[in-house]
């Protein structure tokens, strides 16, 4: 699912509260399983922001195996392994994320978001400053998380290799739903909205 | 449980971060031992006199070299939005404050300990046979320094004229905190030595008033 719209449309502010790190002044959000269900506790969620949300001071594996360890995740080294090399990082695991480029700190972000395996992926204009090559890894990954039965809400600013991945697209206006769809030509248009 | 394992994973990531760029304690260290040294300038540094204003110079060059330590302290978090992942990590907001607040005074007593023999030796006081119940409170005066400041650090990291909130903020909350450690000092480093249990157990009702203080409301700190 996509989310389009201006700067302060409620882009952010609605993937926040739908990770739990914002309360809303009204309304909720709530996630529903297969078979429309609510769920009784909201399932966990993996964030990636434009901020990476890594630290600078530490290397890309001290980052994984803090959040893991954090996280209570079985086997934290094992599963921190595994990740770095599903985003190309291997060779640089022990360098600090301050001498990454910022695709590369963005690789680090994906593999922090995915530690827990979550069901649900947040991404909010994940792609901001991301070369054509990294935006292209990039929707290889969303294109792979897709396809692996999550769920992934994304914030986006224009149209892009990434959106081109979304099932439904909703434009956000002052922090309210002006338009959704799944199909037709209203699709291309509502995720093209903000390079308009 | 995950509040003390969470605790030590955190705690063990300050530590690694601090002494590995060694920013906050080479700082504080450089700026207590400037004060200490200039301020044994200004007056003659006879045992009567060191007695009498070294206490409270000491107390204050501990509450700079704080102010100086805690303002970071959540700004650090602020510049990836290490927040948000740390406040997505852990299911009891007290485990982010917990391992910030244990390094605080970690590293404050450390700033403490390593310049009170230079304290001792400029200012002509001795300090041997009441070491014990000077670290006592180094370590409840630096527990609850480190108490208030890392909540006040929280709430001003978010605000706009944040390098100006804190200690706006902090100031007068430590006031007494800094008396009571500051007249529990001037008991030890008296000509005849004596201790002053009023203050410590102040200090001691200070620390865990305020501890509980965080750990009942510490989550509405990290809010946005």
């Amino acid at each position: 699912m996509a989310f389009a719209g201006r700067n302060g449309s409620g882009k952010t502010t609605l993937l926040r509260i739908a990770a739990r790190l914002a309360r809303p002044s009204s309304g909720a959000v709530n996630f529903l399983n297969g078979s429309g269900e609510k769920f009784a506790t909201p399932p966990p969620a993996g964030f990636v922001a434009h901020a990476t949300m890594v630290y600078d001071e530490l290397t890309a594996e001290e980052n994984l195996l803090l959040f893991a360890r954090l996280q209570g995740i079985a086997k934290p080294a094992a599963r921190t392994e595994r990740l770095l090399g599903e985003v190309g990082l291997m060779d640089r695991r022990n360098s600090l994320v301050r001498t990454f480029s910022r695709g590369m700190r963005q690789r680090v972000a994906i593999a922090r978001a995915l530690l827990s395996e979550p069901p649900v992926v947040l991404l909010d204009e994940p792609t901001t400053g991301l070369d054509p090559q990294g935006a292209r890894w990039f929707a290889q990954t969303v294109r792979q998380l897709r396809d692996s039965g999550r769920t992934i809400l994304m914030s986006l600013h224009g149209e892009s290799e990434v959106s081109s991945l979304a099932t439904r697209a909703i434009r956000l206006d002052a922090g309210a739903v002006v338009a959704d769809t799944r199909t037709g030509a209203n699709f291309r248009s509502i995720l093209a909205f903000a390079n308009a | 449980m995950a509040l003390l394992s969470n605790t030590a994973v955190l705690l063990g990531k300050e530590l690694r971060t601090e002494f590995r760029s060694r920013e906050l304690l080479t700082t504080t260290v450089v700026f207590i031992l400037i004060v200490i040294v200039l301020f044994s300038f200004t007056f003659e540094p006879t045992s009567d006199e060191s007695r009498r204003f070294g206490p409270g110079l000491l107390w204050l060059a501990f509450l700079f070299a704080a102010s100086l330590m805690l303002q970071p302290c959540f700004l650090r978090e602020q510049n990836n939005d290490t927040l948000s992942a740390l406040r997505l990590s852990v299911s009891d907001p007290f485990a982010i404050f917990l391992p910030k607040l244990a390094a605080n005074t970690l590293f404050l007593l450390l700033t403490e300990l390593f310049l009170l023999p230079f304290f001792a030796m400029m200012y002509n006081v001795p300090v041997v046979g009441v070491l014990h119940w000077l670290v006592l409170v180094f370590v409840l005066g630096s527990l609850g320094i480190s108490i208030a400041g890392t909540a006040l650090s929280a709430i001003s990291a978010q605000a706009r004229m944040r390098e100006l909130l804190l200690p706006l903020l902090m100031l007068p909350l430590l006031t007494p905190i800094l008396v009571a450690s500051t007249e529990v000092t001037k008991g030890l480093l008296d000509r005849a030595p004596y201790v002053q249990w009023k203050g410590i157990g102040f200090l001691a009702i200070f620390d865990m008033v305020f501890l509980t203080a965080l750990w009942l409301f510490g989550e509405y700190l990290l809010e946005e």
